[in-house]
């Protein structure tokens, strides 16, 4: 310990040279001080005493500087001193240096820049919120599998007979059209419980949170907070906000608090605009009141476990608790759970989508970091022979082999470290570029994804930049140190056939370049091909059909007057020319609404003992399998008389059909859903009801017209153009109603493009480093091209001389380089092969050994190996060989 | 004037300041009296080369300093043995008794 101690000492001393040297100056002076003192009590005069003690003393400044050479550390002498010539050397050839740090910068900005989104997105994506690594999501289980959310009695049980944990919160997301003035958005808010902002340790800039009584009464306090950028865009950054008013779904709601700046919610994806307690819950759900429902598993939320308790611990006494609840209730909760889930595996918000492509991300930008070191040690290598010279003059002036590889890894450390600062500085540039990937999906909503530059970022870029110099300036150096004395006084002149060590070294390295290009150009086209296929692929209706919304409930609409607004609406629009047919359902395919889902009984059907037959289904009306282009494969479709004076009738799907009915026609057979016996009248065609990723499931549908709701979305099937058909149907709306107005109207391929922005920002990413990787490689290749031409003057010369012609030296040159670049492909197509097995669930119907994308990543490659080639090879060809000879 | 005192043996320097610290906290002057008093006044150690030692020996880790105040009310730095010190001095001690013995078993032949 004490050698540590010393060690650190002399370190600090390096940087505390000023203070240390006053110290010393006062010990000197208080030393000399009492030898004077004491010459003066022995009766000399006070100018003699002092002269005395100098003397005896000694010479003062000459000691001090026999002092601080003691303390001074001398490695660190050295190391200032092979900083000092580093710098001296790097700005003797500044092509090199700024070659040098632009890959690096590339290479540790890009690792940096997708850190700090691993840090902002998945890690501590809640800068304001303390504890973040004790906070875990929390679902709800069916059997094991099947996540959900959690009733609220369920949650208000968790939270009671739990002792491992310190809270538990709910966070909702749900929305509202927010109209301030004349300026009407939508805006996302959470419902909360009202422990919240407590829980979080995130304390409003004005006002307050929560109070605990403020969670429970059904709509009873109608209060919220409001986000900081709310008060800023909406609200003019009012000083006297708290107190006023907005009115949300037709309820009149106090601001009791405005949020600090930095705090955007707990959901990934979104900055919320707003948040209300629990109490509300009716008002923000069009789906009516479910505080007290334990079968309406419709919260999510968090909960943070005590200090020192494992999630193992934490997820047992969940566990026990879930059971307990089982039995107590087993009608509602036989077969649930509850898990605790890691933040950056969330499911109920954009993590889960961001993890798998921000994996895949960093795995590529390390490979670029890689191809970056290749391309720096290769510079390095042609540059230690041009030191050779300062090299082999310094080991003959005695310097030790290690003290010159010590220099010039300084100098590698040099580079990087001036890289590392560029790309921190690009990473901070980019740090919210992820947003522009995802367009907000209508005005006045906040998409956020952002990075975040912490220490540990910076930790980890630091740990970046010295493991980039350890691969990239290491193994030349060593190469560089091992001079042999005596070889290095005669000329060693390299031929581009044959090649020395070095040489050698430098193909290997434009080998590793090019396989690991390879592989990257490979996975950039599996991902492509996969998009595309995604983009393309029937999802089992027509995506061109329009749908747009009239938000209801937000505008205070009970559910009778939304019943004749919506009836009405659908007659006008029906008689809008251009427009082949018309329906409603309560939810659109492919958006973030949740279908309907209630437990089935079947006619006729005996399900396994412990198994409850489930099925989610969706309330439309009549027309829709026409409008919405599902074909009727047996049976009919809803008519407009299946309404509530008519017997309960549902259409199947075909999985559902063979599931449920295996070998008999399920047509006239019955089905119960919530106690009410329903008469199958029609099998659809099976669809994708969410995503094109999901496997065939049943699925029912029942008319909306037994089954009203205030929130429902018109779908049209017209020819007109979208931009027409939004106009006339603002008319229709307007009319009916002056104070509303529909969203904007879109094909549903937009709602289908919306749910794989993530795959599409996969393809984003790893196409731009893709292509970067490529250049890198590119370069990397003409450098090691036209340095062996360069190199191998003399013998092109002499071929020449011996009369080879341009087209033959041209040959031989490219040659060369496609050699290496096929040796490069063979090897990278291996790596490709093993790696992209890893892709697997993130290929939509491509084969991760899928031959186009090999194939094009071959031709790529082998055109830019080309190109790479060509220039140093035309170089060759205008030798003059008379002067190559002579030199 | 400056050579009147015999020098010290080179090399010694060390051992003596550690030696001169076993028992008590002491400022640089208090040192080079404690060698003076302890040698009887044989051994003089000059003033200013004991400071590039105590600060080499701190830099070992050896002893350590910390700024008090002298008898007559006069700040000042005290160094004090480290355990590492200690060990150190013992060290010192067992070599040069070995190494004196040697060369008094020389001068005796």
């Amino acid at each position: 310990m004490p050698r540590l101690r010393a060690w650190v000492d002399r370190f600090l001393g390096l940087f505390q040279k000023k203070n240390r040297d006053a110290e010393m100056d006062e010990e000197i002076q208080q030393h000399v001080d009492l030898l004077t003192e004491r010459n003066v009590a022995a009766g000399m005069l006070p100018h003699e005493a002092r002269n005395a003690a100098l003397r005896e003393f000694g010479g003062v400044e000459q000691i001090k500087e026999a002092a601080r050479e003691q303390r001074v550390w001398m490695w660190g002498d050295e190391f200032l001193q092979d900083v000092r010539f580093g710098a001296r050397m790097l700005l003797r050839s500044p092509t090199f240096s700024l070659l040098a740090i632009l890959c690096l910068t590339l290479g540790i900005g890009t690792n940096a820049a997708v850190f700090s989104w691993i840090e902002g997105i998945l890690i501590r994506p809640y800068p304001l919120v303390a504890h973040q690594d004790r906070m875990f999501a929390l679902i709800g289980t069916t059997r094991g599998a099947e996540k959900g959310g959690l009733s609220y009695p369920d949650f208000v049980d968790l939270e009671k007979n739990s002792t491992l944990f310190e809270s538990f919160i709910i966070d909702r997301i749900t929305g509202t059209t927010l109209s301030v003035g004349d300026r009407a958005e939508r805006a996302t808010g959470g419902l909360v419980s009202a422990n919240y902002f407590d829980a979080l340790g995130v304390q409003p800039i004005f006002g307050r949170g929560f109070r605990p009584e403020e969670g429970i009464g059904r709509n009873a306090h109608p209060v919220t907070v409001i986000s900081y950028l709310t008060w800023k865009d909406r609200y003019k950054n009012d000083p006297e906000i708290v107190g006023k008013t907005q009115y949300m779904n037709g309820v009149q709601h106090t601001i009791i608090g405005v949020a600090p700046e930095k705090f955007h919610g707990t959901f990934i994806g979104y900055s919320f605009n707003f948040w209300v307690p629990t109490s509300m819950q009716e008002t923000f759900d069009s789906t009516g009141y479910k505080m007290e429902d334990r079968g309406a598993r419709w919260t999510e939320g968090y909960a943070f476990l005590k200090p020192g308790v494992s999630r193992q611990q934490a997820q047992a006494e969940l566990n026990s608790i879930a059971q307990r609840l089982e039995n107590d209730f087993p009608e509602t909760n036989r077969g649930h759970g509850v898990e605790l889930i890691p933040l950056w595996k969330t499911p109920f918000n954009g993590a889960g989508n961001m993890s798998q492509t921000l994996g895949i991300t960093m795995a590529v930008v390390f490979l670029v970091l890689l191809i970056a070191c290749a391309n720096v040690s290769n510079l390095l290598l042609a540059r230690s022979l041009l030191r050779r010279h300062e090299m082999t003059m310094r080991l003959a002036l005695g310097a030790g082999r290690g003290r010159l590889l010590r220099q010039l890894v300084t100098e590698g450390l040099l580079l990087s470290t001036v890289a590392a600062a560029g790309g921190i500085a690009v990473a901070y540039w980019c740090r919210n570029a992820l947003v522009l990937a995802f367009p907000p999906p209508v005005p006045g909503i906040v998409v956020d994804y952002p990075g975040q530059i912490d220490w540990r970022v910076l930790v980890v870029s630091a740990g970046i930049c010295i493991l980039a110099t350890l691969v990239f300036a290491l193994v030349p150096a060593i190469h560089a140190s091992h001079v042999d004395l005596s070889g290095a006084l005669k000329t060693e002149a390299g031929g581009v056939v044959g090649g020395s060590g070095r040489s050698r070294l430098r193909s290997a390295l434009v080998l590793v370049q090019v396989s690991l290009s390879f592989v990257l150009l490979a996975g950039t086209g599996l991902l492509l091909q996969s998009l595309q296929k995604m983009r393309t692929s029937n999802p089992g209706f027509s995506t061109d059909t329009i749908v747009s919304v009239t938000d209801l409930f937000s505008a205070g609409y009970n559910l009778e007057r939304a019943k004749t607004f919506h009836t009405q609406l659908l007659d006008r629009v029906r008689t809008i020319p251009g427009v082949e047919s018309a329906t409603l359902n309560r939810v659109i395919p492919f958006s973030y609404k949740v279908y309907s889902s209630a437990p089935l009984e079947i006619d006729g059907y005996q399900p396994a003992p412990n198994a409850q037959p489930t099925s989610e289904y969706n309330e439309v009306a009549e027309d829709y399998f026409v409008t919405i282009g599902i074909p009727i494969v047996s049976g009919r479709e809803f008519a407009r008389t299946d309404d509530e004076n008519a017997p309960p009738v549902a259409i199947i799907n075909e999985t559902m059909a063979a599931k449920y009915w295996p070998g008999k026609n399920p047509l006239g057979q019955r089905l119960k859903v919530k106690d009410r016996w329903m008469q199958i009248i029609g099998i659809a065609k099976n669809a994708n009801y969410r995503t094109k990723l999901e496997p065939p499931g049943p699925f029912f549908y029942v008319p909306l017209r037994q089954n009203f709701g205030v929130q429902n979305s018109l779908l049209i099937r017209t020819r007109l153009k979208p931009g027409a058909i939004t106009n006339a149907l603002a008319r229709e709306v307007h009319a009916l109603d002056p104070n509303l107005a529909p969203w904007l109207a879109n094909p549903l391929q937009e709602d289908i493009d919306q749910m794989s922005y993530s795959q599409r920002l996969a393809v984003t990413l790893v196409s731009i480093f893709g292509a970067m990787a490529l250049f890198l490689a590119a370069i990397g290749l003409y450098a090691v091209m036209s340095y062996s031409v360069s190199q191998g003057t003399r013998e092109l010369g002499l071929r020449m001389a011996l009369g080879a012609g341009a087209g033959d030296l041209l040959r031989l040159v490219i040659s060369r380089g496609l050699r290496l670049t096929t040796a490069g492909i063979v090897i990278g197509a291996i790596a490709a092969l093993l790696l992209t097995r890893l892709m697997g669930n993130l290929l939509y119907k491509v084969s991760p050994r899928d031959p186009i994308s090999y194939g094009s990543a071959l031709v790529v490659l082998v055109g830019v190996a080309l190109l790479a080639c060509f220039l140093p090879a035309r170089r060759a060809t205008r030798i003059d060989p008379v002067r190559a000879l002579r030199t | 004037m400056a050579k009147e005192k015999p020098d010290l043996v080179y090399g010694t320097l060390d051992m003596l300041i550690l030696k001169a610290l076993q028992h008590d906290p002491r400022h640089g002057l208090a040192i080079a009296d404690r060698i003076q008093q302890m040698s009887k006044d044989i051994l003089h150690v000059e003033q200013g080369s004991l400071y590039p030692a105590l600060y080499r020996l701190e830099a070992q880790g050896w002893i350590k300093a910390e700024w008090g105040v002298s008898d007559n009310n006069r700040k000042a730095r005290y160094y004090e043995l480290t355990a590492a010190g200690r060990k150190q001095l013992s060290a010192e001690k067992a070599h040069w008794s070995r190494i004196t013995a040697g060369i008094n078993r020389v001068l005796a032949t």
